[in-house]
């Protein structure tokens, strides 16, 4: 369990570090083309090669990896934000509201996910921002279904009597004493999310509906290099391997922090 | 029991109308539309064929009205027509279900199979090498973008080993071919889209079977078997394996509308003619009717799928008593 901890965050984070400090890791530039060199095998002046256009593809990765893990992580706070205050309004107040809540849930589970993303996109457009807000207003059932089970078991605590007994407001209680008893299971969801997203990103990509050229990200560099497969296979190559490794990294360290927060697993 | 069905049965007429009503807003209500997508490019379009067309599909009437009349039309299981062809929507959808029925079902038996397999015997050899080597060759086919891989397996197998062929359900004489030919082919053509599916899902159910078979080994019942003297193998095959499995039916249930509902990433990669290459173009045409009868036919197994998950499990389970 702490070895899967260990294991997945420190991937996440060596993958964070390549998108952030992308400039001082890699001098080329990501859009600067180059025809003279077009689709060069990875050699020591271009460690992953380059792609049609002559463009430095570790470079590009490099760029790629702050869209992909951007539109990742900030789909997900997008739904964590909505997830967490539904969930919560739902299970505190409980009765008819909690009732109609969860209805609309169930609804929302219904619709096939990708499709309802796939739609919004045609008809909104693939610019980033959408894509983050259309990922984000998609996933955010799953967190507001256990956010509401958690609040459902802890309201009735002591501490929350006590909390509603010196007269603090609802928000104050709801969002101070119970959403920060249950952020270890929220943060599980979160990691998971995250993971989820990043590949929705990449399979859009895939279909041509995800983050649009020139702007790289890994799905749309791996799509533009399938057409090239025969000839150049460190196109498809290394942007597959860096979204399967942050993948496998987040859903690692989701399982991880999952053993970690279940008390029934500390106890062997 | 059966109050509980007719119940969790009435309780899905809500649940469609709210589906439809969401799928139905964001259809219309986002820019762009069937008129615009297709006939502004043209530079005959006039702006009084475009509001000729609209009469003609009925879109120039109040929202309220399309979709009171949809629904009208949807009681007695007609979905209109596709805007692209004209073609009945059933029709359309009869057409491509085959082949995603296929490709689904060999891939959800394949996977169950080699996950319970998987689930039991790391069960066995708990915190074993084996144990922690499937923990993780599950979960990379759990990380591994379906896309990527398969492109990678097409390169291999298809293009550099030439053993299988990389994309379509037949070959393109398959016509031509004996019968026995043509189940050969039409296997040879299943193979990488089944196994691929197939080991994306593994890690979760053979983790599911796997608590549950830990849990089982650890009840009373076992020990008791143990006590009395019974052989291993049958301790573990015959009491411990049985009842451990009767929750797994609970999950065969909840595959049920991922079965109908392809992937459309995944068809598109093999140029597979099923129902998610078919959602995927007619959201990109903007062709309402079908759009509308895929959704409403997806959320209608889901639900269905979810009753079924619920009933087996209580069917298994007699503890479990519904109201």
């Amino acid at each position: 369990m702490k070895k899967m901890i260990w294991t997945g965050g420190i991937i996440l984070v060596f993958f964070l570090c390549l998108a952030i400090f992308a400039p001082f890791i890699s001098s080329y530039d990501y859009k600067e083309q180059n025809i003279n060199l077009r689709l060069q095998p990875p050699s020591s002046k271009h460690i992953f090669g380059t792609d049609e256009f002559g463009r430095d593809v570790f470079a590009r990765m490099l760029y790629g990896a702050r869209v992909s893990i951007s539109v990742g992580f900030l789909a997900i706070a997008i739904a964590t934000l909505i997830g967490v205050s539904y969930g919560a309004i739902s299970g505190y107040y409980g009765g008819l509201i909690d009732n109609i809540m969860m209805r609309i849930v169930d609804i929302i589970l219904t619709i096939p996910v990708l499709f309802l993303i796939l739609m919004l996109i045609v008809y909104l457009g693939p610019s980033i921002s959408n894509i983050i807000i259309i990922i984000g207003l998609t996933s955010w059932t799953d967190i507001a279904r256990i956010v509401r089970a958690e609040v459902l078991k802890i309201k009735n605590f002591a501490f929350v009597d006590a909390a509603k007994l010196i007269g603090l407001p609802k928000k104050i209680i709801i969002f101070k004493y119970i959403i920060l008893n249950i952020s270890g299971p929220i943060l599980v969801y979160i990691v998971f999310g995250i993971s989820g997203a990043i590949l929705t990103e990449s399979g859009l990509s895939f279909l041509g509906l995800g983050v649009q050229p020139p702007f790289p990200s890994w799905g749309n560099i791996l799509t533009a290099g399938k057409d090239y497969i025969h000839t150049a296979w460190w196109l498809v190559l290394f942007p597959g391997i860096f979204i399967f490794l942050t993948v496998f990294s987040l859903n690692i360290l989701g399982e991880g922090l999952r053993d970690f927060f279940n008390p029934k697993l500390k106890r062997e | 029991m059966k109050n509980y069905i007719i119940k969790r049965l009435l309780l899905i007429i809500p649940i469609l109308l709210g589906i439809t009503i969401i799928t139905f807003s964001i259809i219309h209500l986002t820019p762009g539309g069937f008129t615009t997508v297709n006939l502004q490019m043209d530079i005959r379009t006039s702006p009084d064929s475009i509001a000729r067309l609209k009469s003609l599909y009925g879109l120039d009437r109040p929202l309220h009205i399309q979709y009171l009349n949809w629904l009208k039309r949807f009681v007695f299981f007609d979905f209109g027509n596709s805007f692209l062809d004209g073609r009945p929507v059933l029709k359309k959808v009869a057409e491509r279900l085959p082949a995603t029925l296929l490709l689904n079902i060999s891939a959800l038996i394949l996977e169950f199979f080699i996950a319970i397999i998987i689930g039991v015997t790391s069960a066995l050899k708990r915190n074993s090498f084996y144990d922690k080597s499937m923990t993780v060759i599950t979960f990379i086919g759990y990380s591994i973008p379906s896309f990527w891989l398969a492109l990678i397996l097409m390169l291999i197998f298809g293009v550099k080993l030439d053993l299988l062929p990389i994309s379509g359900l037949k070959s393109v004489n398959f016509d031509f071919l004996s019968s026995g030919e043509k189940i050969i082919d039409i296997l040879k053509h299943l193979v990488l889209p089944v196994f691929i599916t197939a080991f994306g899902g593994l890690a979760y159910i053979s983790r599911y079977v796997k608590t549950n078979m830990i849990e089982t080994l650890s009840q009373q019942y076992i020990k008791a078997s143990y006590a009395k003297g019974l052989s291993e193998n049958i301790i573990i095959y015959k009491h411990a394996l049985k009842n451990s499995l009767l929750p797994v039916i609970t999950l065969l249930g909840l595959s049920l509308p991922g079965l109908i509902g392809g992937s459309f990433i995944f068809e598109t990669i093999f140029a597979w003619p099923g129902m998610g290459r078919l959602a995927y173009e007619s959201a990109l045409n903007f062709d309402y009717p079908v759009i509308m009868g895929v959704v409403t036919m997806a959320a209608f197994l889901t639900l269905l799928g979810n009753l079924l998950a619920d009933i087996s499990y209580a069917f298994v389970d007699p503890r479990i008593r519904y109201r």
